[in-house]
This record gives C-alpha cells, structure tokens and sequence, in this order.
C-alpha cells in the first residue's frame, strides 16, 4: 500500500528524531495529508493554544498518491493552528519536495515544542538530523536553498525552509519548496518561525510501493488519458496558467479592485495572462518564458517569468533578473487589482520577493490595498510610514511596502500583521476584507453569491480553495450554476468542500479537477491503497474531514458568528458590471447550508452527523 | 450599429483586423443574433465554451435567440480554467 506507515517525531525541544508507526486506523478513516494530519492535531494540541507558543505543532504531510505515478501525485500539506486566524491552518504546496519526502520512507513529520536556537531538520532516507543553521538564519528562501545543499554537497537535497518573514513573525508567512512552490496561506511559516526550525532537507532513494501495481498502472493511465484530453488541463492551464481568469472574472464583475471598492479593474488586462504573452515595448520579450510542472504533474500550469532588466523595480539588483516562478491568477489579483496596480513587471518582482522571503502574496496584496485605503482617508498618518506614500495605483509603493514586509523592517512590520489587524489599529475594522482573519482571495461575493457562502463557512478562513464553486458558477464546469442566485448554492458548496478535502488528502493537485471528478480518482486510490475505495466512502471521508476540522474551530472559541462577510460585501452595492447594484445575500444561504450539513441553526454539528461520520 | 468584441486566450487569433488588445469594434445589424455574430467571426462553436454578453452568461442553447443591441460587449473564451 502506498503509505510508508511511518511518521517521523522531532521533539525540538530536546532535539530528537524518532520514528513512529502511522496509526492505520486514522490512515483509512482520514487517508492522509490534509485529513490525517488534522486527525493527529486535533488530538495532539489543545484547540485554544497560542498558536506561536511550543504547545502547537507543526506537522509536514503526504498523501498515499505522493510520490506515485499518478499525475499531480507530489504534492504535501503543512497543518497547524494558525496564527492569521486562529482556526485549524493547513496549506498545500506542489514542486518536489513531498514526493522526495515519501521517497525517503515518510508519510509525515510531526515537529513539537521550540528550539533555543535556529536549526534545520536533514533526512536522507531512514536518517533524520537536527543541525545548527545559525548561519541560515536571516538568509532568503533562495540563499537557505543553495547554502544546504552546499553543505551536504547534494546537489539532489529537496528544501522546504522560511524566508525573512517567517522569521520575524510576519502573520501570514508560508513555507516554500523548490525555490517557487510554496504552503503559501494561513502563516504555517511564522509557526515554524517561532519553532525555530529554518529548513527542512530531504533526499530519499526508496521509492514508493502501491497495493495492486497493475491495478494501479491502469488506473493512472485512464487518468492521464483524461487530462490530456480535457482542453482546460491539456491546452488552458499549460498555455495560459490560472491567470487565463483575470479577464474572464473581471468581465464577470466580480474581481475586487481597491480593496473592494470597485469589483471591475480598468488595468485587467495589462496584468493578464494574454499580457503575459506578449512583447514589452521596453525590451521586445514577453515577460512569460515557459510553463513549468511539479512532480509528476502532466498539466503544467506553472509559469516561468523573466522581468525586464530595466524596470525600476529591479535595476541594478541581478538576482531578479533570472528566470523564476511568474504570476499565478491569485498573485496577479491581489498584488495587482487589490492595490490598483497595472504594472505587470512590477507584480512580477513582488511574486518573486513574496518566494524569496516566504510570504502569501494573496495576503500581502490585499493588505496593502487595505493599508492604501486608510492611507488615502487619512486613518493611517502620513508621518507613520517613514515616507511611504501609499496610494491606490502606486506601483513604487507597492514594491517598496512588499520589501519592507519581506524582511520585517518599518512600516513593513505593520503590513506583516495582516489587514484584519491593520484595520483594527487604525480604527477602521471594517475595511479589512478577511473572514475569521484571512484575505478574501480574487472572487468578488456581491458579483459570485455561492463563493460567499464558501469564504464564510471556509475552515481557514476566507478561501477558494476549499471549495471552488467558481467552477460551477462561472467556468461551467461541470455544470453551470447562475452566479447571482442564492438558491442551490449551499449543496453546491457542500458538494465542492467534501470533494476537495478527499483531493486534498490524496496527495494530488486540485487542478487535477478541472477534468476529473471523484470518480476518476477512486480508482488511483483503491489501487494504491488497497482495500476497496468507492466514491461514496470517499465523499463521506471528505465529509468527515471538514466536520472534524469545524470542531476543531468550535473547540478554539470560534461560532456562528464568525461564519460571515465584511461589511463593505453585505452592504455596499456593487457599482458595475452585472452584479450592479447587488450585495452578497448570505442570510438566505447560511441557514441552507448549516441544514445541508446537518448541523444546527447555531452551526454546530449535531450528535446525529457526528455519529454519522464517527466522529 | 456598433458592438464590442472580446476573444481571449486561444480564441485571440480570430479577432478582426483593427483589434487592440484583446477587444474590437464591430459593425452588425440591427436584428443581427448572438449565434449569427459567432458565425461571422469564424469562432469554431465547440471552443466557444464562456459567452458573456455585457458581463452575463448566455447558454448555448440561447445564443440563436439573443439579439445584440447597440453597445453590446460580447466576451468569448474557450474552456480554461484557473484557481
Ligand atoms: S497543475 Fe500546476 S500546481 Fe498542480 S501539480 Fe501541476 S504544475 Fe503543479
């Protein structure tokens, strides 16, 4: 079966790595990744813990499809509580660290209490050591990558390490893997920051077996098959990356510009994947160069990206002027429409800055809008920001803010806390466009009703990712739902929650989805897992999961009352575009929702669901 | 009278001549429907999988009978997807 069934303990406080045997139970109830490792947190840490302090823990996970031949198969998870919102954290990243970490013989790492001083976890293979990275520590992502593998002289070493910001605490710092592919939301950096734990190295040569090899072969090949034929997963995401969406979302009326103010933006398209394509005037080359992939992925949405040497941003500093990871949909949004910034170059720096220094760009983006609005309203004085002019549009602002952030020096340190608290400081609490702390990411509610209820209801805060109505409502896929009716939305992002959570927990990418449904993917599982894996046992793990994870938020202090909108989404209309005029309409798809769920009228699951799912 | 015409990704290549960006200005008839104008622009139907017109979806079982007015913006993808 393709679990290693064996996790790995490191006890940072007394400096020690042991192994553990997987518990199997869990394994078939939760599969592994996302739910398996949320199983092993909530029964290892005390919901209301300080998320920063030694009692949390931060834990690494596969899934039984990392590592395999199944397409997309490379991905991991990082879990923890978070410290953006509180709730239940968990981030997914590709590239080929989780791949490299099965190869080793690991399902997951468990990291436990807090170093007195920095070091890095190295594993190569059954051998796993604590090491000093006083010398890493203060260095970028990028340096931590090239110093390790210096070190050990393997050149072949998969890392996994933080960035500036995970060291000084920035709120919403990630983890990054291969240089550009990262557990980029819900700050797991800061956690490992605060841990004290800089890297983690991997190099495994043990490969990974699966139960029924045959089975399993023919099951991979059928899903390949099926992604080489779907035009979205063999000719969209290659050719165009996600960020194919900006036009389509902001055509739609619903890509949040100004931090909400607007939910059109007039520079779309210079920020577009079709602007990608094309020559700059400045330099006569496009800024995209390639598509790349993550392990055994054959859709490669990734976009390789290469600025013009002479944009302000980037003059007379070489280290920008390679090729490296390029705009994804969400970081083109947020670093783009959200501070009302059209200048593609300059995104594209600060992409690379938020891989060089570790940070969630979907939550630096939207911070910095959120600062430039109390900075134009006069909230934040001109005075406290060391000359920062931060205005809608200022592309230099953007740039000079994002650095500052980076590497948690002056007003950067502000940024650092997230807009929820911004907002709060500067007295305008409503301003911050988060659900329980996190950023919306690049869907407008009033324009998109259904992706309302999912940022809502999201176990990790405000999120597309755990349950992409999107497809439905805008992209018809799989089917086309009307976006700005409220009726059939809660099943719809029922539906799409307990799907993702079994994707999530397999080991392979959600994109993955655009051409497959449950039904492609059961059969990869069973083959590799053993054991029969029908559709319907894996929607109700999916079920399963997100209803464990809920009470892991319930048990944290969070309520009902955290299952809502800003203000500015529930009350301010939109002012163009077909949602003209309309606001989110929550209160008539909540109540729905919590039904379909089978919980309370207070979101509370009740004992008949809990039973139901054997929870 | 006058419409716009938006074709993205894939789909860029049939823009008419004179098309800045991704977008067109073109003449039509007055009575002249959604489907008619597709045919004219040579979109292949099968990649004409998101039709917006002013913003909104129009199904495909419902582009023969969509009239265009004046001012009319038509967008039109193939099938992409993104996250
Ligand atoms: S689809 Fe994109 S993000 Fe997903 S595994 Fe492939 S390259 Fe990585």
């Amino acid at each position: 079966m393709s679990w290693t069934r064996k996790l790995l303990r490191v006890d940072l406080d007394a400096r020690t790595c042991g192994a553990e045997p997987l518990n199997m139970e869990w394994a078939e109830r939760y599969i592994g990744q996302r739910g398996l490792a949320s199983k092993y947190l909530s029964e290892e840490v005390d919901p209301k813990v300080d998320p920063l302090s030694p009692a949390n823990k931060l834990i690494f996970a596969t899934g039984p499809l990392t590592g395999t031949a199944a397409s997309t198969g490379g991905r991991y998870s990082v879990v923890t509580k978070g410290p953006l919102t509180g709730t239940i954290a968990c981030s997914n990243s590709g590239g080929f660290f989780g791949a490299e970490l099965k190869f080793a013989g690991w399902d997951m790492i468990i990291f436990e209490g807090r170093s007195e001083e920095p070091l890095y976890l190295c594993i190569e293979n059954d051998r796993a050591q604590l090491l000093p990275a006083a010398e890493l520590w203060g260095r970028s992502v990028w340096e931590t990558e090239a110093l390790i593998r210096k070190r050990h002289g393997d050149p072949q070493l998969r890392i996994a390490s933080i960035g500036r910001a995970g060291e000084t605490g920035c709120l919403f710092a990630g983890v990054v893997n291969d240089l550009h592919r990262a557990a980029g939301r819900t700050g797991v950096g800061a956690v490992m920051g605060a841990k004290n734990l800089k890297a983690v190295a991997v190099r495994g040569t043990l490969g990974v077996k699966v139960a029924d090899p045959k089975a399993f072969m023919a099951a991979v090949a059928e899903g390949k098959a099926k992604l080489a034929t779907n035009p979205v997963t063999s000719q969209g995401l290659p050719t165009y990356g996600t960020q194919v969406l900006v036009n389509v979302i902001n055509e739609a009326g619903a890509f949040p510009t100004r931090n909400g103010r607007d939910v059109q933006f007039e520079g779309a398209r210079r920020i577009s994947a079709e602007a990608m394509h094309e020559k700059r005037p400045t330099d006569g080359k496009p800024n995209l160069l390639r598509n790349g992939a993550c392990f055994g992925c054959t859709i490669a949405c990734g976009r390789i990206s290469q600025i013009d040497r002479g944009h302000f941003s980037v003059k007379d500093k070489p280290r920008y002027w390679e090729p490296s990871g390029g705009l994804e949909y969400e970081a083109a949004w947020a670093l783009g429409a959200a501070t009302g910034v059209d200048d593609l170059e300059a995104l594209t720096y600060v992409n690379y800055l938020c891989n060089e220094h570790g940070m969630d760009p979907i939550t630096l983006g939207a911070t910095i809008g959120a600062a430039m609005e109390l900075y134009e309203i006069g909230a934040i004085p001109a005075n406290e920001t060391g000359g920062l002019k931060l205005t809608f549009g200022s592309a230099e602002a953007l740039c000079k803010a994002a650095e500052l952030c980076g590497t948690g020096e002056g007003f950067g340190r502000e940024i650092a806390l997230g807009s929820k608290r911004l907002c709060e400081k500067y007295g305008h609490p409503d301003l911050s466009m988060t659900v329980k702390g996190q950023e919306f990411p690049a869907y407008d509610p009033r324009g998109i009703q259904g992706i309302g209820l999912e940022y809502a209801t999201s176990n990790r805060g405000a999120c597309h990712v755990r349950g992409y109505t999107i497809s439905s409502e805008i992209l018809a896929t799989p089917v086309k739902t009307d976006p700005l009716v409220t009726e059939g939305k809660a099943e719809l992002c029922k539906a799409f929650q307990d799907a993702t959570a079994v994707v999530d927990s397999a080991g392979i990418c959600l994109f993955s989805t655009f051409a497959w449904g449950i039904p492609d993917i059961a059969p990869q599982i069973e083959a590799a897992c053993g054991g029969k894996w029908p559709v319907e046992r894996l929607i109700e793990t999916g079920e399963r999961i997100w209803n464990l994870e809920r009470k892991f938020n319930l048990a944290a202090g969070f309520s009902a009352k955290d299952d809502t909108l800003p203000k500015r989404i529930l009350k301010e209309a939109a002012k163009t575009g077909p949602a003209k005029g309309k606001v989110n309409r929550l209160h008539e798809m909540l109540p729905e929702y919590y039904k379909a769920r089978g919980w309370t009228a207070d979101g509370i699951p009740s004992n008949r669901t809990l039973e139901r799912l054997a929870l | 009278m006058l419409v716009t015409v938006k074709l993205f990704a894939s789909l860029t290549r049939f823009l008419p001549a004179g098309a800045s960006g991704n977008e067109a200005r073109v003449e039509v008839e007055q009575t002249m429907s959604l489907e008619s104008l597709i045919a004219r622009l040579g979109l292949p139907h099968e990649q004409c999988h998101l039709v917006l017109v002013n913003g909104a979806y129009i199904e495909p079982s419902r582009r023969a009978v969509v009239v265009l007015r004046p001012e009319d913006v038509i967008a039109v993808w193939p099938n992409v997807a993104g996250g």
